[in-house]
């Protein structure tokens, strides 16, 4: 059991984000991470899904996506050499005087931005993969964390290995 | 320009639609105007769920798609049953649903159902749609969907101002399908094929084991040359039946639950098991580890995400079983026929043949022998659910692919009445006969309407034991004799169908049932043999569930 980053191509049509989705849960996959946006083709959409289980039961989680008619195709990129970012934006309790300071540095080892500054409050936006945002999240509960908002996992392969089929 | 609903028929005329089975409301008032002046058959059926079960008798027995009619709301809920039992056995059905106009959709307007939501799981795909434009093009995909790689039901959502507007419609140009997320593998790999023929040259101990697939591909003439050249036994599912002929050297009936000891036995002991158009389906595999402990497993299908689903698959071959078995069949490989194992196989057949007492008692095997006697290959043998559906598949001799249509994986009470409508309808040659329970023919007993008005010739026999007799051979067995709320009180058949019109007779006794059946056959028109018979009769062999296929509860040998 391993968590697998799944990259779908679909078309881009309204309900295909459901029917992916219900597969999973029809057939008792979990979703850790979802996220889905367009891609460089307009027709086309891009799911990037983090699933886990063992090879066996992705692989089958796999063919079941290519049955969907509106799936272009799929790839699991979790054995090939990817690149993976996450965004999350995290609401801080930082008080001028107190441990805003401490908060700030923290963000700058982390190279997140400080995108708002509040009386009590300063919210971070940080980028990278799914450890490191775990880490920095670890460190500022000490401060307090009021809110936060995480992206799903986008990925994409290093080099020329394509997520998209060599349709041009 | 067209209106939508105009589009629809010429559409459906393009695709060789001739029958569709339905159901009016106010959602499809355009369709039903427009089919007012149409070519096409429309049969009223008496409740929405008789007409996709309808269409999907009709598509079994006639390889065609198969297509039904409802309106939105009730009329589209009361489909989906239909849907998921042409869904699990993968039969090909376009159903056509009215909706709410466009601009009252999502506001829970008057008979407003998510019916695409409500069948996305039991669908291959679905479609609502959005413009007239795009109507045309989507019945086209929505046909071809149905009918290639794995066949399914395919579900067509159409608002009522979609079939009201107007758009372009071009029979040549909007039928060519092109998708570019769906293109089936038919071809073998030819590596596949050649490791294939390459283990099966090697084996001692091989057994075919075929399916639904072997049916809906067109491939059994290919399927029993295959076993033929090579001397091997074949064992068939309950989708499977009719693949290779009862009667044949090689076939040794169903496999499974209710499957014979021979063919049972044959899976423990095989050493390579050919799996063709079948999905290792847990009535058929019993506890799976048990499963063909000892063999290696070559499994041919077209849907690739069967192989390795359910057992461990050592060759797959991901293809069109009637394509793959010829890519088989010209391979030159060569082996002496396994003599030893094939005697041992037919031994077993002789040894444990299907059974049942001769006491002088109404036995219901009896009757489904004396039918398949009589018919003597002709007919179209329908189900509805439970004791009487294994009954047939174990007791009448089925000759050739198409014979023998039933529920097999929702295993839906109430099919086999309205699936026999549907078979009757695309085979006029042929005698249809739905073989029924009496529980099960009380689910859809309202299409006696219906056959009494198109004079539609299903001949009705009931196997009546005033039980819902399957699930009280599970109380019986498993649960002490606790019948609980199994027992039916006697209906009066005989006059329940001539209240619709529909003739009948009723019989007790063995010696009456051969007169009764020639009866109902030799009549023109539907009719209804209510057979009372031994109450507490048990469907035998019987493996219960969770145990290895080959420790069956057997029943009295003769
Ligand atoms: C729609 C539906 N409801 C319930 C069941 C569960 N079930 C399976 S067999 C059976 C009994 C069928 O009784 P009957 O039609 O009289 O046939 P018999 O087994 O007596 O031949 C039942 C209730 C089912 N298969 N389908």
């Amino acid at each position: 059991m391993r968590p697998h980053t799944l990259s779908i191509l679909v078309e881009n049509k309204p309900g295909v984000l459901s029917r992916v989705a219900g597969l999973f849960t029809r057939r008792g996959y979990n979703i850790e991470s979802l996220a889905v946006g367009t891609c460089e083709e307009p027709d086309m959409s891009r799911i990037t899904v983090v699933s886990i289980g063992d090879d066996e039961a992705i692989e089958q989680i796999k063919k079941q996506l290519n049955k969907l008619i509106e799936v272009i195709k799929v790839s699991d990129l979790t054995y090939s050499d990817h690149v993976a970012r996450e965004i999350a934006l995290i609401k801080v309790h930082a008080e001028a005087g107190s441990t805003r300071a401490e908060v700030m540095q923290l963000a700058d080892n982390f190279r997140a931005r400080i995108v708002d500054v509040g009386k009590k409050t300063v919210i971070l936006e940080v980028t990278g993969d799914t450890s490191k945002i775990n880490a920095l999240e670890d460190l500022l509960r000490q401060y307090g964390i009021k809110e936060l908002v995480r992206t799903g996992k986008i990925a994409m392969p290093r080099g020329s290995k394509m997520i998209s089929p060599k349709y041009r | 320009m067209k209106s939508g609903a105009k589009i629809l028929f010429e559409s459906l005329a393009k695709e060789g639609v001739e029958t569709i089975f339905g159901y009016p409301g106010g959602s499809v008032l355009p369709i039903y105007d427009e089919l007012y002046d149409s070519d096409v058959r429309h049969i009223l059926v008496r409740h929405e769920q008789a007409a996709v079960h309808a269409a999907d008798g009709y598509a079994r027995a006639s390889g065609k798609v198969g297509v039904c009619l409802a309106t939105s709301g009730p009329g589209a809920c009361n489909l989906v049953t239909g849907i998921a039992t042409a869904y699990m056995d993968s039969a090909p059905v376009v159903a056509i649903t009215g909706q709410v106009p466009t601009t009252l959709l999502g506001r829970d307007a008057f008979q407003e159902s998510d019916i695409t939501g409500i069948t996305l799981p039991v669908t291959k795909h679905n479609y609502l749609v959005p413009r007239t434009e795009e109507l045309g093009r989507i019945i086209h995909e929505a046909f071809y969907i149905a009918g290639s790689g794995r066949q399914g039901p395919v579900l067509i959502d159409i608002p009522k101002d979609v079939t009201t507007g107007t758009a372009e419609y071009n029979a040549e140009s909007d039928s060519l399908v092109s998708l570019r997320g769906y293109q089936p593998t038919l071809q073998g790999h030819p590596r596949m094929i050649e490791k294939a023929m390459n283990r099966i040259a090697r084996a001692e101990r091989p057994l075919i084991y075929a399916g639904g697939g072997v049916i809906s591909s067109g491939g059994s003439e290919e399927l029993v040359q295959f076993a033929e050249q090579w001397h091997i036994p074949v064992t068939t599912t309950l989708m499977g039946l009719g693949a290779i002929p009862c009667d044949h050297e090689l076939c040794l009936g169903m496999l499974g639950m209710h499957g014979t000891e021979c063919a049972n036995y044959a899976v423990t002991e095989c050493d390579l098991l050919i799996a063709v158009g079948v999905r290792f389906d847990d009535r058929v595999t019993g506890k799976v580890e048990a499963f063909a402990p000892n063999a290696d497993v070559i499994h041919i299908d077209i849907d690739p995400a069967e192989i390795g689903k359910n057992k461990r698959v050592d060759i797959p071959i991901v293809g069109d079983v009637r394509i793959a078995l010829r890519q088989m069949l010209q391979e030159n490989e060569s082996r002496t026929s396994p003599r030893q194992w094939n005697e041992r196989v037919a031994q077993w057949k002789e040894e444990f043949p299907a059974n049942y007492p001769d006491d002088g008692k109404l036995r219901p095997q009896f009757i489904v022998k004396e039918l398949s006697d009589l018919l003597n290959g002709r007919g179209i043998i329908v189900t509805e659910v439970g004791q009487n559906q294994m009954w047939a598949a174990q007791h009448f001799c089925f000759r050739r692919p198409r014979q023998w249509i039933s529920s097999g994986g929702l295993g839906t009470m109430g099919y086999g009445f309205p699936a026999a409508i549907g078979a009757a309808v695309a085979c006029p040659d042929e005698p249809v006969i739905d073989i029924a329970g009496d529980g099960s023919f009380q689910m859809n007993i309202q299409e006696l309407a219906t056959v009494a008005q198109y004079n539609i010739p299903v001949k009705v026999v009931i196997l009546n034991n005033q039980f819902l007799g399957m699930v009280r051979q599970w109380q019986e067995l498993f649960y002490e004799r606790r019948y609980s709320f199994t027992e039916l009180p006697p209906v009066d058949f005989v006059r329940v169908a001539e209240a619709y019109g529909v003739p009948g007779i009723r019989v007790d006794a063995p010696e009456d049932v051969r007169a009764a059946l020639e009866t109902a056959l030799n009549t023109d028109g539907p009719f209804v043999l209510d057979f009372h018979i031994e109450r507490e009769e048990n469907v035998m062999p019987m493996v219960p569930a969770g145990a290895a296929i080959n420790e069956m509860i057997l029943g009295e040998r003769k």
